[in-house]
């Protein structure tokens, strides 16, 4: 058995995994019948058809040729990582992390330390042009969110406010 | 008569200084965005959403709607000049209109672009405005069998329009409407699939899925990818205006295509794109005058047609979301979002319950498209400065205005880590092969659909033929058979597949 399309055959898997998940979910749920629907009738129906659609999926993809093999390719974990790194950093100097003792210090650490690591996910990275860029976006922000929009961000660390 | 007073009304409401103002912000901002190569109008949308929770709700919905035409408007200038489609819709304006800028011609093929795209939307605006009162009448005597069926018919028609496989957009849409269940079930109060966090009894923010996978995921996607070289016609775009000459190739063009967008957008599905497709597939066919440029090398009806259509489609696409309550594609999906969130249930009783709402927000859509026209044609030449913008610059940027907007919705952290996995799920779809804009339809749609569903079976004590015995609902059932049988034709599976992988 060979792998046809790559793509599909791990998309089949997925969509079959996900599909089984959602309704075995739904089973902890009262399933109900179809005049008097519990919570969980909707949802296992509907596991069921993604389980069934992925296992077509599955299927077509080791049976009907495709060109090139439909090749994943490799994973680009550098831009994953750095994205979703700065947006993690963000999201804990912002709001801070009361469960483990971080306390928040606000929105304008939080650009710099969001921007530094994002542009890491780049192909080059010139520390001065980022921290320009850093400083454009704070003022940006605090102009656009805070001054005119009026948002409730926390602006500086809880140590300075108070 | 009752159009005139109606959008006399309209206009009433949309002709407000404030109201005028924030159209040309909406405008503004989404052009600003829509130009940036990588970013389509959903992604943009997501992206300003959260600069319109402050305002009264028909101010949000104006700028909203400028947003949106300001996008579509970006990304045509973007695929005119840098060979890049800024959205799906405008991928066939790239052929004819790159070249056209290589030929020195950028002016003319922005300007036939803006000037299709703002008679379309006229047009547009106006069959909107005829049709949305007797097309309310007709949802008002929808029960829930109907509104089932019709949500059946417009997924169905959302994935045939769509490119790519078939199953895994069905599977996209299926996936959608278990993560729209998430939260608490409003019929027995259980909280499902919420693993006990307080945040997500809630249900997923669809702003977080949207974000995520529109603006994380292609980011990586993009970054993922080594930077090509990219030519920017930026000093060449001299001599705005289109000569006698093309004037008189492109009227003809922007009638064809505003016809058969404004045709096509109505249907569910992804409007605006077949549309600008099948606008430029008919003019392919037509016969080329003598002396003029073919296509595929810089022809200005390659230009003029496919974007006419898809703002034509852009416009009529609003009516099933105004009558019905339906959004036909994912740009619709995040109104009904961004409408929910202004406490306004989409749907025919809009119209009656806010007509200044629905009135101004029609009226509000062709100044839109007139501010464009004004905006776009003398402004190019800040938007060309925009597009030299490297994209190291551009992308931290993008990821903290996510980041930003997504906590601002509801002043939790919490939603800035689904954000965070939303974008590495919308990498895995991109690594798969899954186009995303079905799922985010799905999960609009997924309550919706539960309740209809539930409503439709009980009243019929759980017989599942209520579906077809109304006639109705059957014959929304019946259509959406026919496009799934159609597609399946192995003649058109292979027309459909040579349609999307035009040259």
């Amino acid at each position: 058995m060979k792998i046809k399309s790559q793509k599909d055959f791990f998309s089949g898997l997925m969509f079959m995994g996900v599909g089984v998940a959602f309704a075995w979910g739904a089973t902890n749920y009262t399933v109900g019948t179809g005049a008097r629907m519990g919570p969980g009738y909707f949802p296992l129906m509907l596991g069921i058809v993604m389980a069934v659609i992925g296992m077509l999926i599955t299927f077509f993809a080791l049976t009907v040729e495709t060109v090139d093999g439909a090749k994943i390719g490799k994973w680009a974990w550098k831009p994953v990582g750095y994205i979703l790194g700065a947006n993690f950093a963000f999201g804990v100097l912002l709001g801070g992390l009361p469960s483990v003792g971080i306390p928040a210090m606000g929105m304008i650490i939080a650009i710099y330390a969001l921007v530094l690591i994002s542009s890491l996910a780049g192909s080059e990275f010139d520390l001065k042009a980022v921290l320009v860029l850093a400083t454009v976006l704070a003022i940006g922000s605090y102009v656009a969110f805070i001054w005119a929009l009026k948002l409730q961000i926390q602006v500086w660390p809880t140590f300075i406010t108070g | 008569m009752d159009l005139i007073a109606n959008l006399s009304l309209g206009f009433g409401v949309a002709f407000t200084p404030i109201n005028l103002l924030y159209c040309l912000l909406g405008c503004i901002l989404g052009t600003l965005i829509g130009v940036l190569p990588g970013i389509g109008p959903v992604a943009t949308i997501a992206m300003l959403l959260p600069a319109t929770y402050a305002l009264p709700p028909v101010s949000a919905l104006i700028m909203l709607a400028g947003i949106y035409y300001g996008a579509q408007y970006g990304g045509s200038t973007t695929a005119i000049l840098v060979n890049l489609p800024g959205e799906s819709s405008s991928v066939v304006t790239v052929i004819d209109g790159y070249q056209m800028a290589r030929k020195g011609r950028a002016g003319p093929a922005l300007a036939a672009a803006g000037l299709g795209s703002f008679f379309a939307g006229s047009v547009g605006t106006l069959i909107l405005a005829a049709f949305a009162p007797p097309l309310t009448e007709v949802a008002f005597k929808f029960g829930p069998a109907e509104y089932f069926s019709l949500m059946i018919l417009g997924l169905i028609g959302a994935v045939v329009l769509a490119s790519g496989s078939l199953l895994k957009a069905i599977a996209m849409i299926v996936l959608g409407l278990l993560l729209g269940l998430v939260g608490t079930d409003v019929n027995s109060g259980v909280a499902r699939f919420s693993f006990d966090i307080p945040e997500l009894t809630d249900g997923i923010g669809f702003v977080a899925i949207a974000m995520g996978v529109f603006g994380y995921g292609e980011i990586i996607a993009n970054l993922a990818q080594p930077e090509d070289e990219r030519e920017v016609f930026t000093g060449k775009v001299h001599g705005l205006f289109p000569t006698k000459e093309d004037f008189k190739r492109m009227t003809p063009a922007v009638l064809r295509g505003t016809a058969l967008g404004a045709a096509l957008g109505i249907l569910p599905g992804g409007g605006a794109l077949l549309a600008a497709f099948a606008a430029y597939t008919i003019e392919k066919k037509t016969k080329l005058h003598p002396g003029e440029v073919p296509f595929g090398q810089g022809n200005i009806r390659g230009v003029a047609a496919p974007e006419s259509a898809n703002n034509a489609g852009a416009q009529t696409s609003f009516i099933p979301l105004l009558t019905l309550g339906i959004p036909p594609n994912a740009v619709m999906a995040l109104m009904v979002g961004a409408m929910t969130i202004h406490n306004i249930q989409p749907g025919p009783q809009v119209m009656t319950s806010n007509p200044e709402l629905f009135w101004g927000l029609i009226a509000s859509m062709w100044i839109g498209n007139a501010m464009l026209v004004i905006l776009n044609l003398p402004l190019i030449g800040m938007w060309i400065k925009l597009l030299t913008v490297p994209y190291k610059y551009l992308f931290p940027s993008i990821v903290l205005f996510c980041a930003i907007g997504v906590y601002s919705t509801n002043n939790n952290t919490f939603d800035i880590w689904m954000v965070g996995a939303f974008g590495f799920i919308g990498y895995v779809f991109y690594k798969l092969g899954c186009e995303p804009a079905p799922l985010l339809l799905g999960f609009i749609l997924g309550p919706m659909m539960e309740e209809n569903l539930r409503r439709a079976l009980l009243l019929s004590r759980g017989d599942w033929s209520v579906f077809v015995t109304r006639p109705l609902s059957a014959g929304l059932l019946a259509a959406a058979a026919l496009l799934l049988v159609i597609v399946l034709l192995p003649a058109v599976k292979n027309k459909r597949e040579e349609a999307f992988v035009e040259d």
